[in-house]
């Protein structure tokens, strides 16, 4: 085999000539200018990429990028890019969808694509919150939020976007933030590497109308303290002097936050995102608490398992190669097929 | 003894039994021996939605009806000739659709104390003057196929469940039919126990030699082949002949066949069927609910392939919305929809045709499609290639309106000749098509109104497709109303101006001033009943209709040119409805919502009341 022509694409080449509508100081633009800034590194032709995506301010996605793309309905891209991956597996085939998308209305097909292991690489903005309906919760939405249509606060318990894809077994899953460019391409780099469906959930500010979700995160006084980084195969202590770890206490079902000075070395628990139980990741998506402290981002789980469009593809390839007829003898044979009698 | 020969021109027989019984797979072997033998056919299978309802009860009843004769018939036959009462409650449930003088074959080691009770007998109807009237053959099927079987080595129990091969061997006697095809499909059934091959075997020749030998059956019958095409044939039911309609469509389009589905009663066996089929390049996908069922397959559509989904009206109703994003897409997308008896679960395994209102109006916004409606269980097969020819040709989806009676339903099929079925070989977009160099996706085509199929692979060609309105040619975005306006009336016109064949008037006399007007399954029993009038002297017309959007283009001429319009149909009028709006023909519907189909000779006699009145 050559080698693979460098296209030489740059960030350019991925912007549509349409004018970008999101609100001025939406998280959107930075993750547009992220993935843009991304793509060359592919190394793939435009015309091998799609962008599938549903409803929701996020969903206008990829109207902005000059490779094929569709807009599609409610919470269904899941579904569609599903057939168009399994039917099409030449192609790169990214989901681009939001809380209220993929959660709520689309939780199904978001859940049975992960299942499934489609080859999807699945953007989640969550910006915990409505925004092109103006202003309603989200699934994500903290418990008493107070929004348009919840003037005494929200009764309902919010999703873990995380917890519920390593409960569908995704098999790879990460975290990322709209405002840390770096970080969000390097997310986006691992998961354009994994064979079968990558989840990435992405903090995406909405600054309209839920402003500061994730300002923790964000602001240099507080997101050392709050944010864990992930890297694989290293200790996992986090703060702005590292002075955090994290620990599997003997006896206990998850993790725990413990401060990295009186904690044993050996202790401390070191990444490993490719743990075939989903147990151990599922543990470090729910360390947060509500105030967003302990937060983890980067890749939480990274395993091998074939994707479905690999498993149905060779199906097909395997019942085609005893074929030696052509599609139409095939088919005169398989009409003729069963108990036949002739009239003459 | 000699038996007495009569030679018959037609027979109706109706095999019923308990849902564990094997009636289902009795009444197909009867039929293939029958096909075998030249003989047309139609079947009727019955059957409850329960898989294993309670043995014994009146819901857990499941019959199979084969009509067959010596001529070309249209329908499984309003009443049987013969019915076959494996138990008490298979004779109450069908003996109400027996004509006296009809001969019954009951099983009377079923009609114990506690069987006769579970149904409501508070005498044996062996006994009293229930049966006064008919032939009756009293069998002791179960015990005889047991002591036939005494030295096989099966459990009893197997050798019970092998007095459905019993019945199906005195029949085949009775009838004279050749038998060898059921031998052989028994040696194919049970390969991987031979002891049950020759149990089985042995319980049909049980059977055959019962109505050689013994006293109660006095006559034979013979049934003379019909005259038919020349030509190879096989019987088939309506989902298989879709099925194989849509692998060819695969075959003559070039494409790979991509079905996403979610089981549903009575579409699922399109996708049994179609999953066997991969050596084609078909893609079958049980999805997780109806709508990711047709979203799934919508995708594939985008990416180059022949999207389809199956389903029945409640799966529709899901798929709508979807369905709405394909018309303003402008995708290939083919929908097949089994109608069942509705609303919401309403009887699944029953017929009806109360599916046409929202296949031709059951969208949000202006949205339509083409809705094909195939006649009989072997138009399904063309039914399915022209509803892929106009997907393809036209970009756009196709709803498919089978129902349980010709899904379910089989009837001889002349197979066709491979190269004689429609080229739909299609061209994708290749290059730009813009004056300067840019690729327009909303740029159509002035024959066909359908835009370019641009597939994803294809450099210099990206664009983006969405559901929100698009500008005219160049496929951006746009609120402009006059453009909205235009885009509305130019996705009416580009289903409205489809060529579909003009419709065909069947009016032997030429002097008829009723037309009888149907679409879809209700060909067979209109037929049927407007042969039987012209038998007797009277005139009627009879069109119908596989296309019911859009409409032929002569439809309003036909109907205009008659005194009396007539339109049958398993729904409260929902075609006399679009009739008469769009025709202003004063339309007299004819309607049952029974979960059957019509039987021949109601609506015979509904049509001689017209004719009287005209």
């Amino acid at each position: 085999m050559s080698e693979p022509v460098a296209l030489k694409l740059t960030a350019k080449d991925f912007k549509s000539d349409q004018e970008v509508r999101w609100c001025p100081g939406c998280g959107d633009y930075a993750i547009l200018a992220a993935v843009q800034g991304f793509m060359p590194e592919l190394n793939i032709p435009r015309e091998n990429i799609v962008f599938v995506s549903g409803i929701g301010c996020s969903s206008r996605f990829p109207y902005y990028m000059n490779t094929y793309g569709m807009h599609s309905i409610h919470g269904r891209a899941p579904a569609i890019a599903t057939g168009l991956s399994v039917s099409r597996p030449d192609l790169s085939v990214w989901v681009v969808t939001g809380d209220g998308d993929a959660l709520s209305i689309g939780g199904n097909h978001l859940i049975h694509a992960l299942r499934r292991n489609v080859n999807l690489k699945i953007l989640l903005f969550n910006n915990r919150i409505y925004g092109l309906t103006k202003g309603q919760y989200s699934p994500t939405s903290e418990v008493g939020k107070i929004t348009k249509s919840t003037p005494a606060g929200s009764a309902d318990a919010p999703f873990n976007p995380l917890s519920l894809a390593l409960g569908a077994e995704a098999t790879f899953v990460a975290r990322t933030i709209d405002s840390d460019r770096k970080h969000l391409q390097s997310v986006l780099r691992a998961a354009a590497q994994h064979e079968g469906s990558a989840f990435v959930e992405i903090y995406q500010n909405c600054n309209i109308f839920n402003d500061g979700a994730f300002d923790q995160l964000k602001e240099p006084a507080t997101r050392d303290d709050h944010l864990i980084r992930l890297e694989h195969g290293q200790p996992i202590t986090f703060g702005s002097a590292g002075q955090f770890c994290v620990v599997h206490p003997p006896g206990g079902f998850g993790l725990e936050v413990r401060e990295t000075a009186g904690t044993p070395a050996d202790e401390i628990v070191v990444h490993d995102a490719t743990v075939t139980d989903p147990a151990y990741a599922f543990a470090l998506s729910r360390l947060p608490g509500l105030d967003l402290r302990n937060t983890p981002i980067g890749v939480f789980r990274a395993v091998d398992r074939p994707s479905y469009d690999s498993v149905v593809q060779e199906q097909v390839a395997t019942a085609k190669a005893k074929v030696t007829e052509t599609p139409e003898q095939q088919l005169a044979g398989l009409l003729a097929s069963g108990d036949t009698w002739t009239i003459l | 003894m000699t038996k007495q020969i009569r030679q018959l021109d037609r027979v109706v027989i109706r095999f019923a039994g308990d849902s564990g019984d094997g009636m289902q797979l009795t009444g197909d072997r009867f039929t293939s021996e029958t096909a075998q033998l030249g003989n047309d056919i139609s079947t009727l299978p019955n059957f409850p939605a329960e898989i294993r309802a309670p043995a014994g009860t009146l819901p857990g009843v499941s019959s199979f009806q084969v009509h067959f004769a010596d001529y070309d018939i249209l329908t499984p036959g309003d009443a049987p000739n013969v019915l076959v009462a494996m138990n008490p409650a298979a004779l109450k449930a069908n003996l109400a659709d027996l004509p006296r003088g009809a001969d019954i074959i009951v099983n009377t080691d079923e009609f114990t104390r506690r069987n006769l009770t579970k149904v409501g007998y508070a005498t044996s109807p062996l006994d009293d003057d229930t049966l006064t009237g008919y032939v009756v053959h009293p069998v002791a099927l179960t015990s005889m196929t047991v002591g036939a079987l005494a030295e096989h080595a099966v459990s009893k129990k197997d050798a019970e469940r092998a007095k459905n091969m019993f019945a199906l061997g005195l029949l085949s006697w009775m009838y004279s039919r050749p038998y060898e095809s059921t031998l052989r499909f028994l040696e194919r059934k049970f390969a991987a126990r031979p002891e049950l091959v020759a149990a089985n075997v042995a319980a049909f020749r049980a059977g055959w030699n019962f109505g050689e030998t013994t006293d109660s059956f006095s006559v034979r019958y013979e049934v003379k082949p019909a005259k038919m095409q020349p030509g190879t044939y096989r019987n088939i039911t309506g989902n298989a002949a879709l099925s194989l309609g849509l692998v060819a469509a695969g075959v003559r389009s070039g494409l790979p066949v991509f079905l996403g589905a979610y089981p549903i009663t009575p579409a699922s066996d399109i996708l049994h069927e179609l999953s066997k089929h991969k050596r084609f390049g078909v893609v079958t996908m049980q999805a997780e609910d109806e709508i990711a069922a047709v979203g799934a397959a919508l995708g594939a559509s985008y990416g180059g392939a022949l999207g389809v989904t199956t389903t029945s009206g409640p799966g529709v109703a899901l798929k709508s919305e979807t369905i709405s994003l394909a018309v303003a897409l402008e995708l290939p997308l083919v929908i097949v929809d089994v109608q069942r008896a509705g609303p919401s679960t309403g009887m699944p395994t029953k017929t009806e045709q109360a599916d046409l209102n929202m296949a031709l109006h059951g969208r949000h916004g202006e949205a339509p499609v083409a809705v094909i409606a195939p006649k009989s269980p072997s138009d399904c097969f063309h039914a399915a290639l022209e509803a892929a020819r106009i997907a393809l040709t036209y970009r756009t989806p196709v709803i498919l309106l089978s129902d349980n009676y010709v899904a379910n339903g089989s009837e001889p099929w002349l197979l066709p000749d491979v190269e004689s079925l429609p080229d739909l070989r299609v061209e994708f977009a290749t290059a730009p098509n813009g004056e300067d160099g840019t690729f327009l996706p909303y740029l159509r085509d002035p024959e066909t109104l359908a835009r370019p199929w641009a597939v994803p692979g294809m450099p210099g060609l990206e664009h983006r497709i969405g559901g929100l309105e698009k500008a005219d040619k160049t496929g951006d975005i746009s609120y402009d109303p006059a453009n909205h306006d235009f885009m509305v009336r130019t996705r009416a016109a580009r289903i409205e101006t489809i060529p579909v064949p003009d419709v065909e008037v069947e009016d032997p006399d030429g002097d008829a001033r009723v037309l009888v007007l149907g679409w879809g399954s209700t060909y067979g029993p209109i037929g049927a009943a407007c042969r039987g009038l012209r038998q007797r002297g009277l005139s009627v017309a009879q069109a119908h209709l596989r296309h019911v959007a859009p409409m032929p283009a002569n439809l309003g001429e036909v109907l205009r040119s008659y005194d009396r319009v007539v339109i049958p149909e398993m729904n409260l009028g929902q075609l006399a409805h679009v009739i008469r709006a769009k025709y202003l023909v004063d339309a007299i519907g004819y309607n049952q919502v029974r979960g059957l189909p019509f039987t021949a000779a109601e609506l015979e006699t509904m049509l001689e009341e017209v004719l009287k009145n005209v």
